[in-house]
Protein backbone atom coordinates (compact mmCIF):
# COMPACT_ATOMS: atom_id res chain seq x y z
CA UNK A 1 0.00 0.00 0.00
CA UNK A 2 3.13 2.39 1.31
CA UNK A 3 4.68 1.50 -2.14
CA UNK A 4 1.41 3.37 -4.28
CA UNK A 5 -0.02 5.56 -1.88
CA UNK A 6 1.91 8.27 -3.76
CA UNK A 7 1.06 7.38 -6.80
CA UNK A 8 -2.49 6.77 -5.77
CA UNK A 9 -2.59 10.42 -4.12
CA UNK A 10 -0.95 12.19 -6.98
CA UNK A 11 -3.74 10.18 -8.86
CA UNK A 12 -6.43 11.42 -7.07
CA UNK A 13 -5.48 14.90 -7.45
CA UNK A 14 -5.29 15.20 -10.74
CA UNK A 15 -8.63 13.56 -11.23
CA UNK A 16 -10.37 16.14 -8.99
CA UNK A 17 -8.63 18.44 -11.16
CA UNK A 18 -9.79 17.34 -14.32
CA UNK A 19 -13.34 16.53 -12.87
CA UNK A 20 -13.19 20.43 -11.64
CA UNK A 21 -12.03 22.07 -14.63
CA UNK A 22 -15.52 19.78 -16.35
CA UNK A 23 -17.80 20.76 -14.33
CA UNK A 24 -16.54 24.23 -14.32
CA UNK A 25 -15.83 24.93 -10.56
CA UNK A 26 -12.22 26.79 -11.57
CA UNK A 27 -12.52 29.55 -14.25
CA UNK A 28 -10.18 29.71 -17.46
CA UNK A 29 -8.04 31.90 -15.62
CA UNK A 30 -7.25 29.30 -12.62
CA UNK A 31 -7.21 26.27 -15.36
CA UNK A 32 -4.39 28.27 -17.08
CA UNK A 33 -2.18 28.66 -14.16
CA UNK A 34 -2.62 24.97 -13.04
CA UNK A 35 -1.33 24.36 -16.37
CA UNK A 36 1.38 26.54 -16.28
CA UNK A 37 2.25 25.07 -13.18
CA UNK A 38 2.03 21.39 -14.82
CA UNK A 39 4.54 22.90 -17.43
CA UNK A 40 6.80 24.50 -14.68
CA UNK A 41 7.27 21.20 -12.75
CA UNK A 42 8.41 19.13 -16.25
CA UNK A 43 11.11 22.21 -16.62
CA UNK A 44 11.82 22.18 -13.33
CA UNK A 45 12.43 18.62 -12.74
CA UNK A 46 14.01 18.20 -16.09
CA UNK A 47 16.32 20.74 -15.52
CA UNK A 48 17.13 19.64 -12.14
CA UNK A 49 18.29 16.36 -13.04
CA UNK A 50 21.48 18.22 -15.34
CA UNK A 51 22.24 20.81 -12.73
CA UNK A 52 21.20 18.99 -9.44
CA UNK A 53 21.81 15.45 -9.84
CA UNK A 54 24.83 15.79 -12.53
CA UNK A 55 26.37 19.06 -11.48
CA UNK A 56 26.44 20.43 -14.89
CA UNK A 57 25.26 23.93 -15.43
CA UNK A 58 23.02 23.99 -18.33
CA UNK A 59 21.67 27.15 -18.91
CA UNK A 60 19.90 26.27 -22.79
CA UNK A 61 17.11 24.28 -21.56
CA UNK A 62 14.75 26.64 -23.09
CA UNK A 63 16.26 25.41 -26.73
CA UNK A 64 14.95 21.81 -25.75
CA UNK A 65 11.38 23.13 -25.09
CA UNK A 66 11.39 25.24 -28.23
CA UNK A 67 12.01 21.89 -30.51
CA UNK A 68 9.89 19.83 -28.80
CA UNK A 69 7.33 22.83 -29.15
CA UNK A 70 7.75 23.48 -33.13
CA UNK A 71 7.75 19.60 -33.80
CA UNK A 72 4.82 18.58 -31.91
CA UNK A 73 3.18 21.85 -33.23
CA UNK A 74 4.08 21.10 -36.72
CA UNK A 75 2.71 17.21 -36.55
CA UNK A 76 -0.31 18.10 -35.00
CA UNK A 77 -1.20 21.09 -37.12
CA UNK A 78 -0.31 18.71 -40.37
CA UNK A 79 -2.62 16.30 -39.50
CA UNK A 80 -5.36 18.28 -37.86
CA UNK A 81 -5.71 21.58 -39.33
CA UNK A 82 -5.95 24.01 -42.17
CA UNK A 83 -2.88 25.72 -42.25
CA UNK A 84 -1.28 28.07 -45.83
CA UNK A 85 1.97 26.16 -45.75
CA UNK A 86 1.73 22.67 -44.93
CA UNK A 87 -2.19 22.71 -46.39
CA UNK A 88 -5.48 20.90 -45.31
CA UNK A 89 -5.53 18.55 -42.57
CA UNK A 90 -4.46 14.99 -43.41
CA UNK A 91 -6.84 12.69 -41.01
CA UNK A 92 -10.26 13.25 -39.94
CA UNK A 93 -10.58 15.49 -37.03
CA UNK A 94 -12.28 12.29 -34.92
CA UNK A 95 -8.73 10.78 -34.27
CA UNK A 96 -6.64 14.02 -32.90
CA UNK A 97 -7.08 12.73 -29.01
CA UNK A 98 -5.49 9.35 -30.06
CA UNK A 99 -2.66 11.47 -31.92
CA UNK A 100 -2.48 14.42 -30.09
CA UNK A 101 -0.30 12.28 -27.75
CA UNK A 102 1.86 10.63 -29.87
CA UNK A 103 2.77 14.29 -31.55
CA UNK A 104 3.98 15.50 -28.20
CA UNK A 105 6.24 11.97 -28.00
CA UNK A 106 7.47 12.61 -31.43
CA UNK A 107 8.58 16.38 -29.70
CA UNK A 108 10.26 14.75 -26.51
CA UNK A 109 12.18 12.22 -29.02
CA UNK A 110 13.31 15.13 -31.17
CA UNK A 111 14.14 17.20 -28.49
CA UNK A 112 16.29 14.82 -26.85
CA UNK A 113 17.91 14.06 -30.32
CA UNK A 114 19.25 17.45 -30.29
CA UNK A 115 20.38 17.16 -26.54
CA UNK A 116 23.09 14.81 -28.09
CA UNK A 117 24.84 18.66 -29.27
CA UNK A 118 25.34 19.11 -25.75
CA UNK A 119 25.64 15.31 -24.32
CA UNK A 120 28.71 15.25 -26.87
CA UNK A 121 30.62 18.20 -25.97
CA UNK A 122 30.41 17.23 -22.05
CA UNK A 123 32.20 13.94 -22.55
CA UNK A 124 35.07 16.45 -22.57
CA UNK A 125 33.77 19.56 -21.21
CA UNK A 126 32.94 20.64 -17.67
CA UNK A 127 31.24 23.46 -15.53
CA UNK A 128 32.23 26.87 -17.70
CA UNK A 129 33.11 25.82 -21.20
CA UNK A 130 30.15 23.62 -20.99
CA UNK A 131 27.41 26.23 -19.84
CA UNK A 132 28.70 28.45 -22.49
CA UNK A 133 27.80 25.55 -25.24
CA UNK A 134 24.33 25.25 -23.54
CA UNK A 135 23.88 29.32 -24.43
CA UNK A 136 25.36 28.33 -27.68
CA UNK A 137 23.11 25.83 -28.56
CA UNK A 138 19.71 28.00 -27.23
CA UNK A 139 20.72 30.47 -29.86
CA UNK A 140 21.29 27.94 -32.63
CA UNK A 141 18.11 26.76 -32.17
CA UNK A 142 15.87 30.04 -32.02
CA UNK A 143 18.05 31.40 -34.84
CA UNK A 144 17.64 28.40 -36.68
CA UNK A 145 14.16 28.87 -36.47
CA UNK A 146 13.76 32.32 -37.12
CA UNK A 147 15.37 31.30 -40.58
CA UNK A 148 12.64 28.27 -41.40
CA UNK A 149 10.18 30.71 -43.31
CA UNK A 150 8.20 27.21 -44.08
CA UNK A 151 7.23 27.41 -40.33
CA UNK A 152 6.87 31.42 -40.26
CA UNK A 153 9.85 31.99 -39.27
CA UNK A 154 10.12 35.29 -36.82
CA UNK A 155 6.42 35.47 -36.85
CA UNK A 156 6.00 32.58 -35.28
CA UNK A 157 3.88 29.24 -36.30
CA UNK A 158 -0.21 28.96 -35.64
CA UNK A 159 -3.13 26.80 -35.66
CA UNK A 160 -2.43 24.61 -32.65
CA UNK A 161 -6.29 25.76 -31.13
CA UNK A 162 -7.63 24.57 -34.07
CA UNK A 163 -6.13 21.27 -33.14
CA UNK A 164 -7.14 21.36 -29.26
CA UNK A 165 -10.78 22.22 -30.52
CA UNK A 166 -10.57 19.03 -32.61
CA UNK A 167 -9.87 17.42 -29.85
CA UNK A 168 -12.82 19.13 -27.64
CA UNK A 169 -15.23 18.36 -30.80
CA UNK A 170 -15.26 14.44 -30.21
CA UNK A 171 -15.44 14.99 -26.83
CA UNK A 172 -15.91 17.87 -24.53
CA UNK A 173 -13.61 17.51 -21.66
CA UNK A 174 -10.50 19.79 -20.41
CA UNK A 175 -8.46 17.85 -23.01
CA UNK A 176 -5.24 19.94 -22.64
CA UNK A 177 -5.51 19.85 -18.49
CA UNK A 178 -5.56 15.94 -18.97
CA UNK A 179 -2.71 16.10 -21.28
CA UNK A 180 -0.70 18.24 -19.40
CA UNK A 181 -1.60 16.31 -16.13
CA UNK A 182 -0.47 12.95 -17.61
CA UNK A 183 2.72 14.92 -18.94
CA UNK A 184 3.99 16.31 -15.56
CA UNK A 185 3.15 12.92 -14.13
CA UNK A 186 4.91 10.79 -16.32
CA UNK A 187 8.13 13.48 -15.93
CA UNK A 188 7.87 12.69 -12.00
CA UNK A 189 7.81 9.01 -12.86
CA UNK A 190 10.56 8.57 -15.06
CA UNK A 191 12.32 10.72 -13.20
CA UNK A 192 12.09 8.98 -9.71
CA UNK A 193 12.39 5.49 -11.21
CA UNK A 194 15.51 6.67 -13.16
CA UNK A 195 17.29 8.39 -9.88
CA UNK A 196 16.55 5.74 -7.57
CA UNK A 197 17.47 2.77 -9.84
CA UNK A 198 22.04 1.61 -9.52
CA UNK A 199 22.10 3.37 -13.00
CA UNK A 200 21.04 6.69 -12.29
CA UNK A 201 22.64 7.02 -9.58
CA UNK A 202 25.53 6.81 -11.39
CA UNK A 203 24.71 10.47 -12.25
CA UNK A 204 25.72 11.83 -8.65
CA UNK A 205 28.47 9.68 -8.86
CA UNK A 206 29.62 11.84 -11.67
CA UNK A 207 28.55 15.06 -9.94
CA UNK A 208 30.55 14.44 -6.78
CA UNK A 209 33.61 12.38 -7.84
CA UNK A 210 33.94 12.26 -12.13
CA UNK A 211 36.94 10.69 -11.82
CA UNK A 212 36.31 7.85 -8.77
CA UNK A 213 33.08 6.91 -10.78
CA UNK A 214 34.85 6.48 -14.01
CA UNK A 215 37.22 4.09 -12.09
CA UNK A 216 34.57 2.29 -9.99
CA UNK A 217 33.06 1.39 -13.76
CA UNK A 218 30.43 3.88 -14.31
CA UNK A 219 30.44 4.54 -17.97
CA UNK A 220 30.74 8.33 -17.51
CA UNK A 221 29.88 9.32 -21.04
CA UNK A 222 26.97 7.12 -21.64
CA UNK A 223 25.52 8.07 -18.55
CA UNK A 224 25.90 11.79 -19.46
CA UNK A 225 24.52 10.95 -23.10
CA UNK A 226 21.13 9.36 -21.45
CA UNK A 227 21.11 12.27 -18.90
CA UNK A 228 20.70 14.79 -21.22
CA UNK A 229 18.96 12.82 -23.95
CA UNK A 230 16.40 12.47 -20.86
CA UNK A 231 16.53 16.18 -19.45
CA UNK A 232 15.68 17.39 -23.27
CA UNK A 233 13.22 14.76 -24.14
CA UNK A 234 11.17 15.96 -21.16
CA UNK A 235 12.17 19.72 -21.95
CA UNK A 236 10.30 18.74 -25.10
CA UNK A 237 7.27 17.68 -24.01
CA UNK A 238 7.02 20.56 -21.48
CA UNK A 239 7.48 22.70 -24.55
CA UNK A 240 4.63 20.10 -26.93
CA UNK A 241 2.19 21.18 -24.50
CA UNK A 242 3.30 24.62 -23.88
CA UNK A 243 2.76 25.25 -27.68
CA UNK A 244 -1.06 23.65 -27.29
CA UNK A 245 -2.25 25.51 -24.21
CA UNK A 246 -1.00 28.60 -25.60
CA UNK A 247 -2.44 27.88 -29.36
CA UNK A 248 0.93 30.20 -31.32
CA UNK A 249 4.52 30.12 -30.53
CA UNK A 250 7.07 31.98 -31.58
CA UNK A 251 11.12 31.53 -30.99
CA UNK A 252 11.86 34.56 -28.92
CA UNK A 253 9.29 33.02 -26.26
CA UNK A 254 11.99 30.20 -25.77
CA UNK A 255 15.02 32.60 -25.56
CA UNK A 256 17.85 32.83 -22.80
CA UNK A 257 15.14 34.45 -20.49
CA UNK A 258 12.76 31.09 -20.62
CA UNK A 259 16.10 29.40 -19.69
CA UNK A 260 16.62 31.54 -16.96
CA UNK A 261 13.17 30.80 -15.32
CA UNK A 262 13.60 26.91 -15.08
CA UNK A 263 17.15 28.03 -13.60
CA UNK A 264 15.48 30.13 -10.91
CA UNK A 265 13.42 27.13 -10.28
CA UNK A 266 15.98 24.73 -9.56
CA UNK A 267 17.72 26.73 -7.49
CA UNK A 268 14.96 27.44 -5.77
CA UNK A 269 13.35 24.68 -4.95
CA UNK A 270 16.98 23.25 -4.49
CA UNK A 271 19.97 21.18 -6.48
CA UNK A 272 18.70 17.66 -6.44
CA UNK A 273 15.74 17.58 -5.00
CA UNK A 274 12.60 16.05 -7.12
CA UNK A 275 10.44 17.67 -4.48
CA UNK A 276 12.06 20.80 -4.21
CA UNK A 277 11.70 21.55 -8.00
CA UNK A 278 7.88 20.53 -7.62
CA UNK A 279 7.23 22.67 -4.73
CA UNK A 280 9.44 25.44 -6.46
CA UNK A 281 7.57 25.05 -10.06
CA UNK A 282 4.29 25.77 -8.29
CA UNK A 283 5.57 28.74 -6.14
CA UNK A 284 7.18 30.20 -8.91
CA UNK A 285 4.08 29.61 -11.00
CA UNK A 286 2.18 31.23 -8.23
CA UNK A 287 4.46 34.04 -7.70
CA UNK A 288 4.58 35.28 -11.49
CA UNK A 289 0.94 35.29 -11.15
CA UNK A 290 0.74 37.64 -8.20
CA UNK A 291 3.66 39.89 -10.07
CA UNK A 292 1.96 40.14 -12.95
CA UNK A 293 -0.05 43.41 -12.37
CA UNK A 294 3.18 44.76 -11.76
CA UNK A 295 4.11 43.68 -15.34
CA UNK A 296 8.34 44.68 -17.06
CA UNK A 297 8.93 45.44 -13.21
CA UNK A 298 8.24 41.61 -12.87
CA UNK A 299 11.42 41.39 -14.32
CA UNK A 300 13.51 43.29 -11.47
CA UNK A 301 11.58 41.41 -8.23
CA UNK A 302 12.24 38.33 -9.80
CA UNK A 303 15.60 38.65 -10.00
CA UNK A 304 15.63 39.81 -6.81
CA UNK A 305 14.26 36.91 -4.88
CA UNK A 306 16.96 35.29 -6.93
CA UNK A 307 19.79 37.75 -5.46
CA UNK A 308 18.28 37.09 -1.84
CA UNK A 309 18.15 33.41 -2.41
CA UNK A 310 21.66 32.93 -3.28
CA UNK A 311 22.31 35.52 -0.14
CA UNK A 312 20.23 33.65 2.56
CA UNK A 313 19.50 30.29 1.59
CA UNK A 314 21.63 29.69 -1.26
CA UNK A 315 20.26 25.78 -0.91
CA UNK A 316 17.22 26.55 -1.98
CA UNK A 317 14.29 25.77 -0.08
CA UNK A 318 15.09 22.13 0.27
CA UNK A 319 18.39 21.94 0.16
CA UNK A 320 19.48 18.32 -1.99
CA UNK A 321 16.77 16.66 0.26
CA UNK A 322 13.55 15.03 -0.49
CA UNK A 323 10.55 16.07 1.27
CA UNK A 324 10.80 12.43 2.84
CA UNK A 325 14.02 13.64 4.56
CA UNK A 326 12.88 16.78 5.77
CA UNK A 327 9.60 15.16 7.08
CA UNK A 328 10.69 11.45 8.02
CA UNK A 329 7.44 11.00 9.49
CA UNK A 330 5.78 11.07 5.58
CA UNK A 331 7.94 7.93 4.43
CA UNK A 332 5.16 5.87 6.88
CA UNK A 333 2.93 7.07 4.09
CA UNK A 334 5.11 6.67 0.62
CA UNK A 335 7.94 5.48 -0.64
CA UNK A 336 10.90 7.34 -2.74
CA UNK A 337 11.38 4.49 -4.95
CA UNK B 1 50.00 -16.90 -18.43
CA UNK B 2 50.50 -13.83 -16.09
CA UNK B 3 47.65 -11.80 -14.15
CA UNK B 4 49.55 -8.57 -15.11
CA UNK B 5 52.34 -7.77 -17.58
CA UNK B 6 53.71 -4.08 -18.14
CA UNK B 7 56.12 -3.83 -20.67
CA UNK B 8 59.16 -1.54 -20.51
CA UNK B 9 56.25 1.72 -20.21
CA UNK B 10 57.14 5.39 -20.34
CA UNK B 11 54.66 8.06 -19.62
CA UNK B 12 56.04 11.84 -20.22
CA UNK B 13 54.32 14.92 -18.94
CA UNK B 14 55.60 17.42 -21.42
CA UNK B 15 59.13 17.61 -20.66
CA UNK B 16 58.69 15.33 -17.53
CA UNK B 17 59.56 11.61 -17.46
CA UNK B 18 57.04 10.59 -14.60
CA UNK B 19 57.66 6.80 -15.32
CA UNK B 20 60.46 5.47 -17.64
CA UNK B 21 60.71 1.98 -19.23
CA UNK B 22 58.95 0.35 -16.23
CA UNK B 23 58.42 -3.80 -16.55
CA UNK B 24 56.44 -5.60 -13.58
CA UNK B 25 54.94 -9.20 -14.23
CA UNK B 26 52.38 -10.07 -11.58
CA UNK B 27 51.23 -14.44 -11.40
CA UNK B 28 48.29 -13.72 -9.37
CA UNK B 29 47.88 -14.43 -6.09
CA UNK B 30 50.87 -12.20 -4.88
CA UNK B 31 50.78 -9.26 -2.29
CA UNK B 32 53.41 -6.90 -3.73
CA UNK B 33 54.65 -3.11 -2.77
CA UNK B 34 55.92 -0.80 -4.49
CA UNK B 35 57.83 2.23 -3.31
CA UNK B 36 59.81 5.15 -3.59
CA UNK B 37 60.21 8.84 -2.66
CA UNK B 38 57.78 11.81 -3.07
CA UNK B 39 57.38 12.44 -6.96
CA UNK B 40 59.05 9.40 -7.92
CA UNK B 41 55.96 8.25 -9.92
CA UNK B 42 54.07 5.51 -8.17
CA UNK B 43 50.64 7.27 -8.64
CA UNK B 44 51.10 7.53 -12.19
CA UNK B 45 52.10 4.15 -12.86
CA UNK B 46 48.52 2.97 -10.82
CA UNK B 47 46.72 5.50 -13.55
CA UNK B 48 48.50 3.69 -16.39
CA UNK B 49 46.98 0.71 -14.91
CA UNK B 50 43.85 1.57 -14.82
CA UNK B 51 43.64 3.37 -17.93
CA UNK B 52 43.33 6.89 -17.01
CA UNK B 53 46.54 7.74 -19.24
CA UNK B 54 47.55 5.73 -22.06
CA UNK B 55 51.14 5.62 -21.48
CA UNK B 56 53.18 7.32 -23.92
CA UNK B 57 55.85 3.88 -24.41
CA UNK B 58 54.61 0.11 -23.48
CA UNK B 59 52.22 -1.74 -22.88
CA UNK B 60 50.68 -3.34 -20.36
CA UNK B 61 48.37 -6.68 -20.86
CA UNK B 62 45.85 -7.67 -17.85
CA UNK B 63 44.73 -11.29 -18.13
CA UNK B 64 46.51 -11.83 -21.43
CA UNK B 65 44.41 -9.15 -23.49
CA UNK B 66 46.18 -5.63 -23.74
CA UNK B 67 44.62 -2.78 -22.16
CA UNK B 68 45.97 0.01 -25.03
CA UNK B 69 43.10 2.26 -25.83
CA UNK B 70 40.20 0.71 -23.14
CA UNK B 71 38.81 3.73 -20.84
CA UNK B 72 39.26 3.03 -17.25
CA UNK B 73 35.36 1.74 -16.68
CA UNK B 74 36.45 -0.65 -19.15
CA UNK B 75 39.49 -1.83 -17.18
CA UNK B 76 37.58 -1.85 -14.18
CA UNK B 77 35.35 -4.22 -15.91
CA UNK B 78 38.05 -6.51 -16.60
CA UNK B 79 38.80 -6.64 -13.04
CA UNK B 80 41.46 -4.21 -11.81
CA UNK B 81 39.66 -1.86 -9.08
CA UNK B 82 41.63 0.73 -7.00
CA UNK B 83 41.87 3.10 -4.24
CA UNK B 84 43.01 6.27 -4.64
CA UNK B 85 45.72 8.35 -2.47
CA UNK B 86 43.41 10.92 -1.30
CA UNK B 87 39.93 8.93 -0.26
CA UNK B 88 37.54 9.41 -3.74
CA UNK B 89 34.67 7.92 -1.79
CA UNK B 90 31.44 10.02 -3.09
CA UNK B 91 30.73 11.87 -0.05
CA UNK B 92 27.07 12.67 -0.28
CA UNK B 93 25.69 9.19 -0.70
CA UNK B 94 25.53 6.61 1.62
CA UNK B 95 27.78 3.88 2.12
CA UNK B 96 25.59 1.66 0.42
CA UNK B 97 24.87 3.72 -2.09
CA UNK B 98 28.46 3.67 -3.16
CA UNK B 99 29.11 0.33 -2.95
CA UNK B 100 26.04 0.04 -5.06
CA UNK B 101 27.32 2.61 -7.66
CA UNK B 102 30.76 0.80 -8.06
CA UNK B 103 28.96 -2.04 -9.37
CA UNK B 104 27.47 -0.09 -12.59
CA UNK B 105 29.55 -2.74 -15.16
CA UNK B 106 27.56 -5.49 -13.66
CA UNK B 107 24.16 -4.44 -13.54
CA UNK B 108 23.35 -5.67 -17.00
CA UNK B 109 19.95 -3.87 -17.92
CA UNK B 110 19.35 -0.88 -19.92
CA UNK B 111 17.83 2.33 -18.84
CA UNK B 112 14.66 1.28 -20.10
CA UNK B 113 14.52 -1.38 -17.47
CA UNK B 114 15.11 0.70 -14.88
CA UNK B 115 11.98 3.27 -16.18
CA UNK B 116 9.64 0.03 -16.58
CA UNK B 117 11.17 -1.83 -13.45
CA UNK B 118 11.73 -4.61 -15.61
CA UNK B 119 12.03 -8.50 -14.32
CA UNK B 120 15.70 -7.79 -15.27
CA UNK B 121 16.13 -4.36 -13.21
CA UNK B 122 14.42 -5.80 -10.53
CA UNK B 123 16.86 -9.19 -10.48
CA UNK B 124 19.62 -7.11 -11.09
CA UNK B 125 19.30 -4.57 -8.34
CA UNK B 126 18.60 -7.72 -5.85
CA UNK B 127 21.78 -8.76 -7.07
CA UNK B 128 23.59 -5.64 -6.43
CA UNK B 129 22.02 -5.21 -3.17
CA UNK B 130 22.82 -8.42 -1.83
CA UNK B 131 26.79 -8.17 -2.66
CA UNK B 132 26.92 -4.94 -1.24
CA UNK B 133 25.34 -6.54 1.97
CA UNK B 134 27.39 -9.50 2.02
CA UNK B 135 30.58 -6.88 0.96
CA UNK B 136 29.24 -4.75 3.75
CA UNK B 137 29.23 -7.64 6.38
CA UNK B 138 32.50 -9.02 5.06
CA UNK B 139 34.23 -5.42 5.77
CA UNK B 140 32.32 -4.96 9.22
CA UNK B 141 30.65 -1.95 7.84
CA UNK B 142 26.96 -3.42 8.02
CA UNK B 143 26.27 -0.70 11.01
CA UNK B 144 27.46 2.56 8.87
CA UNK B 145 25.52 1.18 5.73
CA UNK B 146 22.93 4.48 5.66
CA UNK B 147 25.77 6.98 7.33
CA UNK B 148 27.01 9.85 4.61
CA UNK B 149 31.44 8.63 3.71
CA UNK B 150 31.84 12.36 4.99
CA UNK B 151 30.59 11.90 8.65
CA UNK B 152 32.34 8.87 9.32
CA UNK B 153 36.46 9.28 10.69
CA UNK B 154 39.42 8.80 8.31
CA UNK B 155 40.24 5.40 9.47
CA UNK B 156 36.62 4.42 8.71
CA UNK B 157 36.33 6.32 5.03
CA UNK B 158 39.38 4.07 4.19
CA UNK B 159 37.76 1.18 4.70
CA UNK B 160 34.71 1.88 3.23
CA UNK B 161 37.29 2.70 0.00
CA UNK B 162 38.25 -0.90 0.07
CA UNK B 163 34.90 -2.00 0.50
CA UNK B 164 33.93 -0.30 -2.27
CA UNK B 165 37.00 -1.63 -4.81
CA UNK B 166 36.43 -5.38 -3.53
CA UNK B 167 32.55 -5.11 -4.37
CA UNK B 168 33.75 -4.98 -8.11
CA UNK B 169 35.56 -8.37 -7.02
CA UNK B 170 38.49 -7.32 -8.99
CA UNK B 171 41.47 -10.26 -9.58
CA UNK B 172 44.05 -7.46 -9.44
CA UNK B 173 43.44 -4.86 -6.57
CA UNK B 174 45.47 -1.69 -6.29
CA UNK B 175 46.05 0.25 -3.19
CA UNK B 176 47.63 3.46 -3.47
CA UNK B 177 48.93 4.35 0.11
CA UNK B 178 46.27 3.17 2.26
CA UNK B 179 48.02 3.65 5.81
CA UNK B 180 48.62 7.71 4.85
CA UNK B 181 46.69 9.34 7.61
CA UNK B 182 46.12 6.96 9.82
CA UNK B 183 46.84 6.67 12.99
CA UNK B 184 48.49 3.86 15.02
CA UNK B 185 45.97 1.88 15.87
CA UNK B 186 43.98 2.38 12.54
CA UNK B 187 47.60 1.13 11.04
CA UNK B 188 47.57 -2.07 12.52
CA UNK B 189 43.74 -2.50 11.18
CA UNK B 190 45.16 -2.17 7.96
CA UNK B 191 47.73 -4.76 8.09
CA UNK B 192 44.83 -6.75 9.21
CA UNK B 193 42.17 -6.15 6.84
CA UNK B 194 44.72 -6.57 4.20
CA UNK B 195 45.75 -9.68 5.08
CA UNK B 196 42.69 -10.71 5.63
CA UNK B 197 41.41 -9.97 2.06
CA UNK B 198 44.01 -11.99 0.58
CA UNK B 199 44.22 -14.82 2.50
CA UNK B 200 40.32 -14.93 1.36
CA UNK B 201 39.60 -13.58 -1.84
CA UNK B 202 41.19 -15.12 -4.77
CA UNK B 203 43.33 -11.76 -5.50
CA UNK B 204 46.42 -10.26 -6.31
CA UNK B 205 47.15 -6.84 -4.30
CA UNK B 206 49.79 -4.54 -5.20
CA UNK B 207 50.08 -1.77 -3.05
CA UNK B 208 51.94 1.84 -3.37
CA UNK B 209 53.23 2.73 0.79
CA UNK B 210 55.44 5.24 2.54
CA UNK B 211 54.98 3.42 5.74
CA UNK B 212 57.51 0.82 5.84
CA UNK B 213 56.23 -1.02 8.50
CA UNK B 214 53.31 -1.86 6.47
CA UNK B 215 55.18 -2.53 3.47
CA UNK B 216 57.61 -4.88 5.44
CA UNK B 217 54.51 -6.92 6.87
CA UNK B 218 52.34 -6.98 4.07
CA UNK B 219 54.54 -7.50 0.84
CA UNK B 220 56.43 -10.65 -0.50
CA UNK B 221 58.24 -8.76 -3.21
CA UNK B 222 59.12 -4.75 -3.18
CA UNK B 223 59.74 -3.10 -6.23
CA UNK B 224 61.38 0.66 -5.29
CA UNK B 225 61.39 3.78 -7.94
CA UNK B 226 62.78 6.87 -7.99
CA UNK B 227 62.64 9.39 -10.60
CA UNK B 228 60.39 6.75 -12.68
CA UNK B 229 63.26 4.45 -12.79
CA UNK B 230 63.24 1.32 -11.17
CA UNK B 231 66.38 1.12 -8.89
CA UNK B 232 65.71 -2.36 -6.71
CA UNK B 233 63.75 -5.09 -6.46
CA UNK B 234 63.24 -7.77 -4.24
CA UNK B 235 61.97 -9.25 -0.95
CA UNK B 236 61.54 -7.13 2.40
CA UNK B 237 65.03 -7.73 4.14
CA UNK B 238 66.97 -7.04 0.14
CA UNK B 239 64.73 -3.93 0.11
CA UNK B 240 65.65 -2.93 3.68
CA UNK B 241 69.30 -2.98 2.96
CA UNK B 242 69.68 -1.89 -0.44
CA UNK B 243 72.06 0.64 -0.49
CA UNK B 244 70.55 2.53 -3.19
CA UNK B 245 66.89 2.76 -1.76
CA UNK B 246 68.55 3.91 1.60
CA UNK B 247 70.51 6.57 -0.73
CA UNK B 248 66.99 7.54 -2.72
CA UNK B 249 65.06 7.81 0.84
CA UNK B 250 67.75 9.68 2.77
CA UNK B 251 69.46 11.98 0.34
CA UNK B 252 72.24 11.16 -1.03
CA UNK B 253 75.31 12.81 1.15
CA UNK B 254 77.60 12.80 -1.37
CA UNK B 255 76.38 16.23 -3.01
N1 LIG C 1 48.81 14.76 -14.99
C1 LIG C 1 50.08 15.16 -14.77
N2 LIG C 1 50.61 16.15 -15.51
C2 LIG C 1 51.88 16.56 -15.29
N3 LIG C 1 52.70 16.04 -14.38
C3 LIG C 1 52.24 15.04 -13.60
C4 LIG C 1 50.89 14.56 -13.76
N4 LIG C 1 50.70 13.56 -12.87
C5 LIG C 1 51.85 13.44 -12.19
N5 LIG C 1 52.77 14.32 -12.63
C6 LIG C 1 54.15 14.44 -12.14
O1 LIG C 1 54.75 13.17 -12.22
C7 LIG C 1 55.61 12.95 -11.12
C8 LIG C 1 55.21 11.67 -10.42
O2 LIG C 1 54.00 11.89 -9.73
P1 LIG C 1 53.26 10.77 -8.91
O3 LIG C 1 52.00 11.36 -8.40
O4 LIG C 1 53.16 9.55 -9.71
O5 LIG C 1 54.26 10.55 -7.71
P2 LIG C 1 54.13 9.57 -6.47
O6 LIG C 1 55.28 8.65 -6.54
O7 LIG C 1 52.79 8.99 -6.38
O8 LIG C 1 54.40 10.59 -5.28
P3 LIG C 1 53.72 10.66 -3.83
O9 LIG C 1 54.48 9.75 -2.96
O10 LIG C 1 53.90 12.08 -3.45
O11 LIG C 1 52.29 10.28 -3.98
C9 LIG C 1 55.51 14.17 -10.25
O12 LIG C 1 56.61 14.99 -10.51
C10 LIG C 1 54.23 14.82 -10.68
O13 LIG C 1 54.30 16.22 -10.51
MG1 LIG D 1 51.19 9.09 -5.15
Amino acid sequence: MRKYSLNIAFAVGCLLIVAGAQAGLFNLYVQSVILFMGINIILSSSLNLVNGNMGEFSCGHAAFMCVGAYVSSIVTVLLFAQNKILGAPLLPPDLAPFFFPIAIIVGGVVAALVGILVAVPSFKTRGDYLAIITIAVNYMVISGIENLDIVGGPRGFMGMKQVVYAMSDVVDIPWMMIWTLLGTAFTLWILRRYISSTYGKGVNAICQDEIAAEIMSVNTNKIKLVTFMLSSGLAGIAGGLFAHVIGYVNPQSFNILKSTECLVMVYLGGMGSLSGSVLSAVLFTLMLEALRPLQIIKWVIIPLILVLLMQFRPEGIMGNKELSDVFPKLRRYFTFK
Amino acid sequence: MSLLKIDEMTQRFGGLQAVSKFEIELQGGELVGLIGPNGAGKTTIFNLVSGFYQPTEGGISFNGSNTAGLKPHQVTSMGIARTFQNIRLWHDMTVMDNIRIAQHYRKGYSVFDAFLRTKKYRDSEKRIENIAWEMLEAMDLKEFAHELPKNLPYGLQRRVEIARAMSIKPKLLLLDEPAAGLNSADVEGLIKLVRWIHDNFDITIWMIEHQMKVVMSLCQYIKCIDFGATIAEGTPEQIQNDPTVIKAYLGDDTI
